[in-house]
């Protein structure tokens, strides 16, 4: 156990950034949120997910709905915690602990101002590793944890308990009532024994987040490319280098979707990279060839600063260095592959994991 | 029958004046040293200007001022109102309180009196509560006497602006009507924090705009002038006093937008980058059917996150004035330091000490200016490495503004446009054009008056193109009420971005329209 403060939720919002992988929603609200809430409750406590009793109750928090209605009519800070006391008392039991069910963007933020609000700690562990648009893409479902029940709650003081036959009719039926209730709510989910949660969960991945902040705003104090750091610190490997020369983006379901062309610069000149997104970055060709395919994390980092470009801020002449990361083990499992693969999303890329695809291109 | 204007643009180091006739054509030009207080460096180009024209006084109609007033007072924490805030919003967003994440400083001047009352909409305008009248009453009565302006900021007043106007009113009844409001449906788009600075900001400069309005006026009656004045803004198009001084906020930054215009002026080009060269930096930036393209992201100023329209400008430490340092080694550093105004006593071709991105210039060969003599004893190899190195430079920022590979037309102005060759990489063409020293002034003095608009509509519901002629109609709206001629308007700019995970097609619209004003043809016809 450990406490964290606003340095800590300010270097996990950087970090939140770049597991985004290009999307999650903008984390500047959560982090405000998650200040404030330090500010006006004390410091949070922070849990390895070993310390977990086997037998605790442990339930992710997160936002459901559009980000663009959330940076308008920003949450209370009530949502969050009547949706747990709904779960509470439906489940009979307390609750033990909470954390995020996706590392990237918003949602990694918001457990952290829950958590300080109710003295709650915070499990150092998520359902991602990154950011993914839909509820079923997290570890959690993989290894069978039910996301209901769950409750949704606004700032009205409505809550919503669901406890449907499946997920499929869970995200049926939240989707439209998230829109009833204002297009944002917060929402308990996936709640969880401990042991389930030490099986099911991505570990540590706060404390890696924390960690790649304080390293890239380190590294910008001393004017250094903190590209290096950011790999070491993630496996990662510099996928392509160079400058953004077309986007092609259009809204489709809903979703941000496109491709950026890539002319490579460097020891990559001569070479293009094109690079597929949805809400995330999900695939990077280079000369056609993949070499980097989801639930593997892509980030575009700002050649100059190292600073993470989201899906929307990509534009002609950005200089940029393209990095891949190996995800979590848990996804590179055939019903990872399923959820989350390349397949799922429309491409007809077979997956095959960063080190691989690398390998082949070093031969 | 009077028909001449004055252009006054106010820049970083040189207050730039022009009177241009009916037709625009420039009748005389004018640089003057920017003051310290701004004000003293106007009204000297002004008189400067005015003479130089040889025009009696009686002929100038029209007097248009693009000033920095604004800017300084935010960024130098001086001169600032007393505000209130409020935002209607509760039960939502007291997570977030006003003015969280606002520098320490600024927020112990502006943060004395806030909050947060019932009310607000949902982003398809439902109300998330009922607006709390009686709250906002008693927060009228406490503030009585306490403050100088208020903010009032609803959410989804993009959407609605209905809570704010109401709001507004009962302010008006129990703090007298002479009451200065800001209303953030007014200044800026979707999201909260962002819109709500801004407005906040903008309550806090209101007395800084009419102090510097009513000095400009006085100025232009001490020469005798009684002309209709306005205020640049930074969409490249006016305001008319009164409007100024209600949303001076949106007179930030409009130098580089008015250099943007004038260059589209003198050039005829609608779409093309501009590259303004000043004395201490280079801006570029993009015309877009002769008028800025705005930025997408989030824009701080003086530290505060902002989210409303600013043009999109990348701007580089290299000016006429930026100090080369060359080391015994060969190497050699660009800047940042600059002799700014200086330059004239310090750049070597002057006889000065300090060697300039001028005196490379000259001593490559590519500008005349000066003594170039001067520089003879520096190595050509260096001066041609350097040199290259520049060019370089401005080439790399007009690549990062391009929107594609494809070459376009780039018009170098400002008073360093002599630094650079007249061909560049990425370029169609490079235009140098008349005047172009002072094409922010000119930029200032031809503006059009614009209206605009910025919601989320539900395409659904009257189909994509109705929904399109609807916001485009607003558009106009706005801009004739902001004393556009409604014969002569055109649509400068429409943008839908769908939103993602909302039913209905849920689209964020913004239009823009901008027209000649109601007055000058008036003034044509009679």
């Amino acid at each position: 156990m450990r406490l964290i403060g606003k340095k800590e939720i300010e270097h996990m919002a950087i970090g939140a950034a770049l597991l985004g992988t290009g999307g999650g929603g903008d984390p500047y609200i959560g982090k405000l949120m998650a200040l404030q809430a330090v500010e006006e409750y004390g410091p949070i406590k922070l849990l390895s997910p070993e310390e977990v009793p086997d037998e605790a109750l442990v339930v992710p928090s997160a936002m459901m709905g559009a980000p663009t209605v959330m940076v308008e009519k920003i949450p209370n800070g009530e949502e969050a915690i009547a949706a747990f006391k709904a779960l509470e008392e439906f489940l009979g039991q307390e609750i033990y602990a909470t954390m995020p069910i996706e590392a990237g963007g918003v949602n990694s933020m918001l457990p952290l101002a829950l958590a300080a609000r109710l003295g709650l700690p915070v499990v150092d562990a998520d359902g991602m590793g990154r950011a993914f648009p839909e509820l079923q893409m997290v570890t959690f479902y993989l290894e069978g944890v039910s996301a209901t029940p769950m409750v949704l709650s606004d700032e009205k003081g409505n809550s919503l308990l669901l406890n449907t036959i499946d997920s499929v009719w869970a995200e049926r039926i939240a989707r439209k009532a998230t829109i009833e209730m204002g297009g944002s709510v917060m929402n308990a989910i996936y709640p969880m024994t401990g042991r389930a949660m030490k099986n099911s969960s991505i570990h540590h991945i706060l404390t890696l987040e924390e960690q790649i902040g304080a390293r890239i705003e380190a590294a910008l104090k001393n004017n250094k490319q903190p590209i290096n750091e950011i790999l070491e610190l993630t496996n990662g490997r510099v996928l392509f280098q160079g400058k953004v020369m077309d986007i092609d983006r259009k809204t489709q379901d809903g979703f941000a979707k496109g491709t950026a062309i890539i002319e490579g610069l460097g020891t990559d000149l001569d070479k293009s990279c094109r690079l597929h997104f949805q809400n995330e970055h999900l695939l990077a060709e280079v000369d056609g060839k993949a070499i980097c395919i989801t639930p593997d994390l892509i980030a575009v980092l700002d050649a100059e600063t190292g600073m993470p470009i989201t899906t929307e801020g990509l534009r002609y002449g950005a200089r940029c260095i393209v990095i891949g990361m190996p995800c979590d083990p848990k996804w590179r499992t055939e019903k990872g592959i399923e959820v989350a693969g390349p397949g799922y999303f429309g491409y007809e890329t077979k997956y095959r994991p960063i080190e691989e695809l690398l390998r082949k291109e070093e031969v | 029958m009077s028909t001449y204007r004055i252009g006054i643009d106010v820049g970083g180091t040189h207050t730039d004046a022009v009177v241009l006739d009916e037709a625009y054509n420039v009748i005389a030009e004018v640089k003057a040293t920017t003051t310290e207080d701004v004000s003293s460096g106007i009204y000297d180009a002004l008189k400067k200007v005015v003479a130089k024209s040889g025009l009696p006084a009686e002929e100038f109609r029209y007097a248009m001022l693009g000033t920095t007033h604004c800017t300084n007072a935010i960024v130098e924490r001086k001169r600032l109102n007393k505000v209130a805030a409020i935002r209607i919003g509760a039960p939502a967003t007291t997570a977030i309180k006003p003015l969280v994440g606002v520098p320490d400083d600024l927020r112990a001047i502006l943060g004395k009196h806030l909050y947060i009352v019932g009310g607000g909409n949902e982003f398809d305008g439902r109300e998330i509560a009922p607006l709390d009248e009686e709250g906002i009453r008693q927060i009228a009565e406490e503030l009585k006497g306490q403050v100088d302006s208020v903010a009032i900021t609803s959410v989804f007043s993009p959407v609605s602006t209905d809570h704010e106007l109401r709001t507004a009113k009962i302010i008006k009844e129990v703090m007298g009507e002479e009451t200065v409001l800001s209303l953030s449906s007014e200044i800026g788009s979707v999201g909260l924090l962002e819109r709500e600075n801004a407005t906040i900001l903008n309550a806090a400069i209101v007395d800084v705009a009419r102090s510097t309005a009513d000095g400009f006026v006085k100025a232009l009656e001490k020469e005798g002038i009684h002309a209709d004045v306005f205020f640049g803004q930074n969409d490249g198009t006016l305001m008319s006093v009164e409007y100024t001084v209600k949303y001076p906020i949106l007179t930030i930054a409009c130098g580089p937008t008015n250099s943007l215009r004038g260059a589209a002026y003198l050039t005829d080009k609608p779409d093309a980058l501009v590259v303004d060269v000043g004395g201490t930096t280079t801006d570029v930036g993009v015309l877009v059917g002769s008028f800025p393209r705005q930025s997408s992201l989030a824009v701080e100023i003086g530290g505060v996150r902002t989210n409303f329209r600013m043009p999109d400008i990348a701007s580089i430490g290299l000016g006429g004035g930026t100090v080369i340092t060359i080391k015994e080694d060969g190497s050699y550093q660009i800047g940042p330091e600059s002799v700014g105004y200086r330059l004239i006593e310090k750049g070597l071709v002057f006889g000065g000490d300090t060697l300039t991105t001028t005196d490379i210039a000259v001593a490559a060969g590519k500008a005349k200016l000066g003594n170039p003599e001067l520089v003879n004893h520096l190595h050509p190899n260096t001066v041609d490495k350097i040199y290259a190195k520049m060019v370089e430079m401005a080439e790399d920022t007009i690549d990062k503004m391009k929107t594609s590979s494809t070459p376009v037309p780039v018009i170098l102005v400002g008073g360093g446009s002599i630094l650079f060759p007249d061909q560049l990489k990425g370029a169609s063409e490079v235009i140098k054009p008349e005047n172009s020293g002072v094409a922010n002034a000119i930029g200032s003095a031809i503006s059009q008056v614009s209206g605009q608009i910025e919601k989320i509509f539900n395409a659904d519901e009257l189909g994509r193109e109705k929904t399109l002629e609807l916001a485009r109609n607003m558009a106009f709206q706005q801009a004739i009420e902001a004393g556009a001629d409604p014969d002569q308007l055109t649509l400068i700019d429409l943008e839908e971005v769908p939103l993602s995970y909302l039913p209905g097609n849920a689209t964020k619209i913004r239009a823009k329209a901008a027209g000649g004003l109601l007055s000058e043809r008036e003034n044509i016809q009679s």
